[in-house]
């Protein structure tokens, strides 16, 4: 019974729905019903298109993180230790960071086209700040008694680095990560749907244009469903890397 | 037995001994900026003594302790330790307030951060559950941190301290943060370590009934100079409520309130 609790309400408005349509509340032009969403994604799916428009969607949506998160991390560990790093770059970064990235897609489709660049470059661009400014704030957050002990203990610079401030930065770099998954769906969305010849975004654009709502809403679900998943494995993650802390420990 | 750990250190003094080690000040003076924190110090630990520090907050003496580990120079005079004025730092050990395990490192390994100067190869695991079993946590090895209670994790603190065999154990107030049960059996456990293994300990306290209980001589410290020199001629182990030492106590605690 507890378990089936969250699935109630969910479960409720799919059968409105189903039922708003089926007597003719709801126009298909508006909403098609569940089981048109449900036929419609058989349909893309079995032709190979949705896998295909799957595979090139998270390509990008990956590809930009690792390009925009792994810059944020290492700015983020090099401005958190280095005071000299820091007072060089931190104060132009926290300017940058005040312009919406996505406001940069005309300038960016301007430089480089509508190509798969200009989609790397707005993810990456999105992904770094979340991921720098934790990152950061992890590095500054690292208990210095814990530092003193090491060095009174004689461990090493790079000992000290990887056993005390990259595992104490650890709980707030995955805040980062998980914030930085979000804004990378998101921007992929964004930078899809205005301009793209593959993808899901794509996918959605071309049906809508032949006023294929049900494909629509099956793009739609598709990109919750590629959110949520992300989100799922850096929660897993989170949990296995920060079983140390009775807060992430499974109950 | 455990040699090998001290492979890199050149000393043959080293590997025959995990005793303890003299140690002596002469004009020690510290100061941060304009404030002059220790006064010329003159100091002679013999070896293997058990030393207590006591004095009111701000006289010095947690400063004098990080000076005697290594961790700050002195800022005029010499420290020594067995007859030479550098290269001792692996000799001391520095017991802090807090336990500062690493909270994300299991038992076992948070005591192997005690043989970061060992080399690679060296039997760290082995020696670190040797240690475990020292402080009476055989068999917690693997738990996280988190889930000890305060007395365990110091119990852990001191199994760190311990592993490298060190010739100085320092401790800075360790037992402050324990309740008033845990700190008469922390206080037994570090006698008992210090009786086996001999080093020197120097323990900073403000609590003069433990620095009775525990030191074979007590350093009362004022103004950043020693104020007061007492030996604590006492058999061990000594009993909670001795008038004998009470009467040194209340000595001490007169100097202390001034009375």
């Amino acid at each position: 019974m507890k378990r089936a609790l969250p699935w109630i309400v969910p479960l409720t408005i799919l059968l409105l729905w189903q039922a708003a349509s089926q007597f003719g509340l709801l126009a298909d032009q508006v909403m098609p019903p569940p089981t048109a969403v449900a036929a419609a994604f058989w349909r893309v799916s079995r032709s190979g298109e949705l896998l295909h428009d799957i595979e090139v969607s998270t390509w990008r949506a990956f590809a930009g993180f690792a390009v925009g998160g792994g810059i944020g991390f290492v700015l983020g560990m090099l401005n958190g230790l280095s005071p000299v790093s820091e007072k060089l770059t931190d104060s132009t970064l926290q300017m940058v960071r005040n312009i919406p990235h996505l406001a940069l897609i005309p300038l960016v489709i301007l430089w480089f086209g509508i190509g798969e660049e200009a989609k790397l470059f707005l993810v990456a661009l999105g992904v770094f700040f979340p991921i720098y400014v934790n990152t950061l704030h992890g590095v500054r957050s690292v208990d210095r008694q814990l530092l003193e002990m090491g060095r009174a203990y004689g461990m090493s610079e790079r000992a000290i680095f990887w056993r005390v401030v990259f595992p104490g930065a650890l709980p707030s770099i995955f805040v980062g990560l998980r914030y930085g998954l979000g804004i990378m769906w998101l921007t992929l969305i964004v930078a899809e749907t205005i301009s793209a010849s593959s993808g899901i975004g794509f996918m959605a654009m071309n049906a809508r244009e032949f006023m294929m709502v049900d494909v629509v809403v099956v793009s739609i679900l598709i990109y919750a469903a590629l959110g949520k998943l992300a989100d799922s494995v850096a929660r897993l993650l989170e949990r296995t890397c920060l079983a140390w802390n009775p807060v992430y420990a499974e109950a | 037995m455990n040699l090998s750990i001290f492979d890199t250190v050149p000393d043959t003094e080293l590997r025959v001994s995990s005793a303890g080690s003299a140690v002596s000040l002469r004009g020690v003076t510290k100061a941060f900026g304009a404030q002059t924190v220790l006064h010329g110090i003159d100091l002679d630990i013999p070896a293997g003594q058990f030393v207590a520090i006591v004095g009111r907050s701000g006289c010095g003496k947690s400063t004098l302790l990080r000076l005697l580990s290594g961790l700050d120079q002195p800022t005029g005079g010499t420290i020594e330790i067995d007859g030479r004025s550098s290269g001792w730092r692996d000799r001391t050990r520095l017991m802090f307030q807090e336990p500062r395990l690493l909270p994300w490192q299991r038992v076992a390994a948070n005591v192997e951060v005690g043989l970061s100067h060992a080399p690679r190869g060296a039997d760290r695991r082995r020696l670190a559950l040797e240690a475990i079993g020292q402080v009476g946590l055989s068999g917690r090895e693997q738990e996280w941190p988190a889930i000890l209670s305060g007395g365990q994790k110091q119990r852990v603190a001191l199994a760190r301290a311990l592993v490298s065999h060190p010739r100085i154990l320092a401790f800075d107030e360790p037992l402050g943060a324990l309740d008033a049960l845990t700190r008469i059996e922390m206080q037994a456990l570090i006698e008992q370590v210090w009786q086996d293994k001999g080093f020197t300990a120097i323990v900073v306290t403000h609590d003069v009934t433990e620095a009775v209980a525990l030191a074979d001589r007590i350093l009362l410290l004022d103004a950043g100079r020693v104020a007061m020199d007492v030996a604590v001629d006492l058999p061990r182990p000594r009993r909670h409520g001795d008038p004998a030492a009470a009467a040194i106590e209340g000595r001490i605690l007169d100097r202390l309130l001034g009375r």
